[in-house]
């Protein structure tokens, strides 16, 4: 594999000039020493804008979903369209971790550890949604089934109970993934560190040594969770397209929906990755080890999935022509030409058009281009899930049922909220776990070094070796 | 059964070797075995490839357990919505027969994954036998940037002089002698 990466003349994924005690000093840097400036304020914003989404929650459980636009026939609009936009963000993170795994794609050591903390807290946000949309929250529990007085079980036929299985599952396969990886550099944290500090680490690494015979257990169960994970995030997301998929409504009743899913997720969820990791190796000085062959790379799925997304929304069209069903063509030409049209363009602008830029590589290689793309990709992408269900919903069989859906200032609220709940917990995340796999840089590290040997010192080590 | 992480273990009695590099010590634990040596064990700050096979460490068995548990969670999600929706209380919801298989297929393959991933975890701290705070650490620097080779005091044939003298002969970055 070395090999192969040395003969297609690709660039170090590390430089091989640093030596295993730098990346461990270089990784725990950010966590020995206080925090700066811009991080405090960020972590401010972030938590402010997180009590005022709970005093929200708190406000609308007293009154009603009605606080939000909600009203006949718009009975889903911003709370599942966040639901559904922070899911999305969640699956980059197990498409790093466990596909580009079992791919054998060493780039990602490098961005897997954030990458997989994002999905866990983007999960946690989106996890919020369906709870408040329900109204009730406080019988949140009746997703579950369990024996009750009622001798009533959940309806196994329903995708809302599909949703509830996948979501959770997906939220405990994420953790223990991450977990299982942070363990060896959670080790390393505690060997560096003293005190209180190197109780809590040690507890957390749960006493691991490095040892041989359990790192041959920890190889295999890493990869048979890479297994699990890798069919788990196709599932989640093809589940919540159900969740439209399998109603009557023209415009969500179509069979594309779960792989159309799938690619938006992943779309989305790079993107969400890029815009943390520019801000992420400036503000903890990772240049060195998110390099823009990273960055790079990121930018090269972010396109492919782009044309993947643009390429269903045409299809959409077309065999929303085609069908015949005049129903179906209606809300189609509704949605790129009706009230919403502003919703549709900018989706198509931002997720099929601005990503095009990266077909050059100097934009590739950009940080202010993919910076910008990065978020514009988001806001595409949130405005997809909009269109989605708001256009579809506005205008459903009947003209005298026809309404315009207008967001009051608690949809805002929620939405910002959300990202503040969202970016308080990876703030943390940053400032108090190694952003960076500690143990998988080293692997990397190694294969750069030999590399960066001359051919003939190689060869003339293996015949020593042999 | 989880292992108690405070529990009494057998002291670490031995020798210790320590490397700068991987190949160092690969190249030592290739010769442990040639010259006798049962029980060894390495020390790494990353899995290093080829350890296992030159210290005679078996396969790990973790992946039968994800398998086995696999297999079983999806049965057992599928019996229990068999069992809710056709046999406890069976209702005809959308005029769906009671064992509407298809759709359950879903629930079913998430209480795969979910059961299946979740005993992975456990099988990994079995045979690990963490979590575990009272085995000492040999080498703070183990989990930083050093490679280790642990030789095992062992019940009879044990020759500590003969143990130190080998492991010289590797060129060790340091070496020394565990007491429990």
């Amino acid at each position: 594999m070395s090999d192969h990466a040395a003969a297609m003349n690709e660039p170090p994924l590390i430089d091989s000039k640093k030596t295993f005690a730098d990346i461990t000093a270089e990784v725990a840097a950010p966590l020995e020493r206080k925090p700066g400036l811009l991080w405090k304020v960020a972590f401010t914003i972030s938590l402010l804008l997180t009590i005022q989404f709970f005093v929200e929650i708190a406000y609308q459980m007293k009154k009603g979903i009605g606080i939000w636009g909600l009203h006949h026939p718009v009975g889903w609009a911003v709370d599942i369209t966040n639901f559904v936009f922070w899911i999305g963000i969640g699956h980059a993170g197990t498409l790093i971790s466990a596909i580009l795994h079992l791919f054998r794609q060493r780039w990602r050591t490098a961005i897997n550890r954030s990458a997989e903390a994002m999905t866990i807290f983007a999960v946690m946000t989106a996890g919020l949604f369906p709870l408040i949309h329900m109204g009730r929250t406080w019988f949140g529990y009746w997703l579950i089934p369990y024996p009750n007085w009622r001798f009533l079980w959940v309806n196994f036929r329903s995708p809302l109970v599909w949703d509830v299985f996948a979501v959770s599952t997906y939220m405990t396969i994420s953790i223990v993934f991450w977990y299982v990886g942070l363990v060896p550099d959670l080790a390393s944290l505690r060997d560096r560190s003293t005190g209180w500090k190197r109780g809590i680490y040690g507890v957390l690494s749960l006493g691991w040594r490095g040892s041989e015979r359990h790192w041959q257990h920890y190889e295999r169960a890493y990869m048979m969770l890479a297994g699990l994970s890798t069919p788990l995030v196709l599932s989640v997301h093809s589940i919540v397209s159900f969740d439209f998929a399998t109603s009557l409504l023209p415009g969500w009743h179509t069979t594309i929906f779960p792989p159309y899913f799938v690619a938006g997720a992943i779309f989305s969820g790079f993107a969400m990755v890029v815009t943390l990791l520019v801000i992420l190796r400036k503000v903890f000085r990772m240049e060195d080890y998110i390099t823009l062959h990273h960055l790079e790379n990121m930018n090269k799925i972010i396109l492919v999935t782009g044309m993947m997304v643009g390429y269903a929304y045409a299809t959409e069209f077309f065999i929303a022509q085609y069908s015949g069903n005049e129903f179906e063509r209606f809300t189609f030409l509704n949605r790129a030409g009706g009230p919403y049209l502003w919703a549709y363009w900018i989706m198509v602008t931002c997720n099929v058009i601005v990503p095009q830029v990266f077909w050059w590589k100097k934009m590739r290689r950009s940080i202010a281009v993919m910076f910008v793309v990065s978020l514009l990709v988001n806001v595409g992408m949130w405005f997809e899930r909009f269109t989605i269900i708001v256009t579809s919903l506005h205008r459903d069989f009947l003209p005298s049922n026809w309404a315009y859906y207008r967001p009051t200032i608690f949809d805002y609220s929620v939405i910002v909220g959300s990202f503040g709940f969202f970016f308080m917990f990876f703030l943390l995340f940053c400032r108090f776990l190694p952003a960076i796999s500690i143990a998988e840089v080293k692997s990397v590290l190694w294969t750069a070094k030999q590399n960066a040997k001359p051919a003939a010192k190689r060869a003339e080590e293996a015949a020593h070796a042999s | 059964m989880l292992p108690n992480p405070f529990g009494k273990r057998p002291p670490l009695r031995g020798v210790l070797a320590l490397y700068a590099d991987p190949d160092s010590l690969l190249r030592a634990a290739a010769m442990v075995r040639e010259h006798g040596y049962k029980g060894a064990d390495a020390y790494t700050p990353y899995p290093v490839h080829g350890l296992s096979e030159a210290l005679g460490i078996r396969k790990s068995w973790v992946p039968y357990v994800t398998l086995v548990t696999g297999l079983t969670g999806a049965g057992l999600g599928l019996y229990f919505q068999i069992w809710t929706s056709a046999i406890d209380w069976p209702i005809i919801i959308g005029g769906k027969p009671y064992v509407s298989l298809p759709a359950f297929i879903p629930i079913t393959f998430e209480c795969g994954v979910l059961i299946g991933g979740t005993m992975t975890l456990a099988a990994l701290l079995v045979a690990c036998g963490l979590p575990d705070f009272s085995t000492p650490i040999l080498d703070r620097d183990i989990t930083n940037d050093r490679f280790a080779l642990f030789l095992p005091e062992s019940a009879h044939d044990w020759n500590e002089t003969r143990a130190l003298d080998f492991l010289k002969g590797t060129q060790p970055a340091d070496l020394r002698v565990v007491r429990g």
